[in-house]
């Protein structure tokens, strides 16, 4: 890990909010200046969506002299998920906590990143084994943050809730809150419907009352399931949705909260 | 979602009291949820403790006469869907409530859960595909936010019985936020047809006689 110099946790309390679209998209946005190393590495071992979302489907993991070669998508943007490692989409990975804890610390010790500006980590929902893993492992090269996904219901909410008081328990600094799935678009009428709504004043109230950073909330766009089922980028499929336009905000806002925290090693003015 | 939040569990002489969420007492709830002290709190557990709470979960509730027990686990093939599975394992379940959402990416983990069924010896009853289309309703123009067809493929694919299909409702979800009846509120909602089908199927399952 001492060849990575940030490293971002995307974290969310409920399933299906939206959570490795959100990875996969952060990971496309930051690697398009190609000057931007980037890492992309997928922990939900029992539901490893990374590899289909990002057209990687069906390859498979090299191991070399310096260790696990990640997937490359592009020179500067490679991915690790257990999907690599099953021979069959129907393959099932019926794993006990400790299992998937010693799968998760051989991805961090044993996969050759190479020098990588951001490594983010896509985490299935909750607040356990996997969590707890990840944050213990890498909890001695310094986690810039978490970014937490949401829908705007409360029921959501609720369980973000939970996830926000884990990062304080496990001593993580949050990022912000996404709020995705926020507002639809008729394409035929054009008029704006609340399919999730945000009864109780949705992630915006939630901060507010919170002190988190609301990093921005993206709109529901039917364009970005299908681009995540193409294993497409949505960026570059629908430019001009707002979808995208929010998406590019947030990552704007991830990008400058990292460059605030020092990399390691370096001392802080006058001290 | 049931509109049971703050409610507590008390110890009976048979065991852990379940919490009724309903005037007529027909459905009785429990969740972790109701042993927290505070609602945000985070249960903070590895494996092996939550295996051990589904165990007692099963074993020392006091659920009396049941005709139905519904089990709303997380998603995934870990920890408490083993756990679940063994401990219900000595009262023959009915077998599995698959759920899936129509788009490629949800189906694809959807097929590893259907393994998962398979190896544990669990009958999959049947494949719901959920959040299947949008009724604008504005203009009632049906958009298919989440693609559509995957669920019924996959069922078709993997051999195991189509349920149907829910549509995107946001007056179901408004439902769920309050703790109100849906079907009570909403019969003439897109969804309650579809879901009120789903539990026709289910019911017509049910073996004659079964004690």
């Amino acid at each position: 890990m001492k060849s990575v110099k940030h490293k971002i946790l995307v974290l969310s309390g409920k399933g299906g909010v939206g959570k490795s679209t959100f990875s996969a998209h952060l990971a496309h946005g930051l690697a398009e200046d190609e000057n931007t190393q980037v890492a992309l590495l997928d922990i939900d071992i029992c539901g490893p969506s990374i590899p289909k979302i990002m057209g990687l489907e069906g390859e498979q993991v090299h191991q070399s002299g310096s260790g696990w070669s990640p997937v490359f998508l592009e020179d500067n943007l490679g991915v690790m998920s257990v999907g690599f490692l099953l021979s069959s989409p129907d393959d099932a990975v019926i794993w006990r906590g400790p299992k998937k804890n010693g799968m998760i610390k051989q991805f961090l010790r044993d996969v050759d990143w190479g020098g990588v500006d951001y490594l983010i980590v896509d985490t299935p929902p909750g607040t356990s084994d996997e969590h707890l893993s990840v944050v213990q492992y890498l909890a001695a090269a310094h986690i810039d943050g978490a970014v937490i996904i949401t829908t705007p219901q409360e029921v959501s909410l609720q369980d973000v809730r939970k996830e926000i008081s884990f990062c304080h328990k496990v001593k993580l600094p949050i990022i912000g809150v996404v709020e995705n799935m926020s507002g639809f678009i008729c394409p035929k009428c054009q008029k704006e419907s609340q399919i999730f709504p945000p009864t109780t004043g949705g992630a915006e109230a939630m901060c507010q009352d919170l002190k988190i950073p609301l990093l921005g909330k993206v709109p529901l766009d039917p364009r970005i399931g299908k681009s995540c089922d193409k294993g497409q980028s949505f960026l570059v499929e629908a430019p001009d949705s707002p979808a995208t336009v929010a998406y590019r905000s947030i990552i704007q806002r991830i990008q400058e909260f990292c460059s605030q925290r020092l990399p390691e090693g370096e001392n802080l003015v006058g001290s | 979602m049931l509109r049971a939040q703050g409610r507590a569990v008390h110890q009976g002489d048979s065991g852990w009291v379940p919490v009724f969420v309903d005037r007529e007492q027909s459905i009785s709830l429990m969740s972790v949820g109701f042993l927290l002290e505070q609602p945000d709190e985070a249960l903070v557990w590895r494996g092996p403790r939550k295996n051990a709470l589904i165990k007692q979960f099963v074993s020392d509730v006091a659920w009396g006469q049941l005709d139905y027990l519904v089990v709303d686990t997380p998603p995934g093939t870990s920890d408490e869907h083993m756990a679940v599975v063994d401990a219900l394992r000595p009262y023959s379940p009915l077998g599995a409530l698959v759920v899936t959402t129509p788009q490629a990416v949800s189906v694809g983990d959807v097929r590893r859960e259907l393994t998962f069924c398979r190896k544990v010896g669990l009958r999959v009853i049947g494949l719901v595909e959920n959040m299947s289309g949008f009724v604008c309703p504005h203009c009632s123009e049906c958009t298919n936010v989440f693609s559509k067809g995957g669920g019924e493929e996959l069922a078709r694919h993997a051999g195991v019985p189509f349920l149907g299909s829910v549509p995107l409702d946001p007056e179901l979800t408004q439902s769920l936020e309050d703790g109100r009846d849906f079907i009570q509120d909403f019969p003439d909602s897109p969804a309650f047809p579809a879901l009120s089908s789903i539990a026709q199927k289910i019911l017509s399952e049910t073996p004659v006689g079964l004690s």
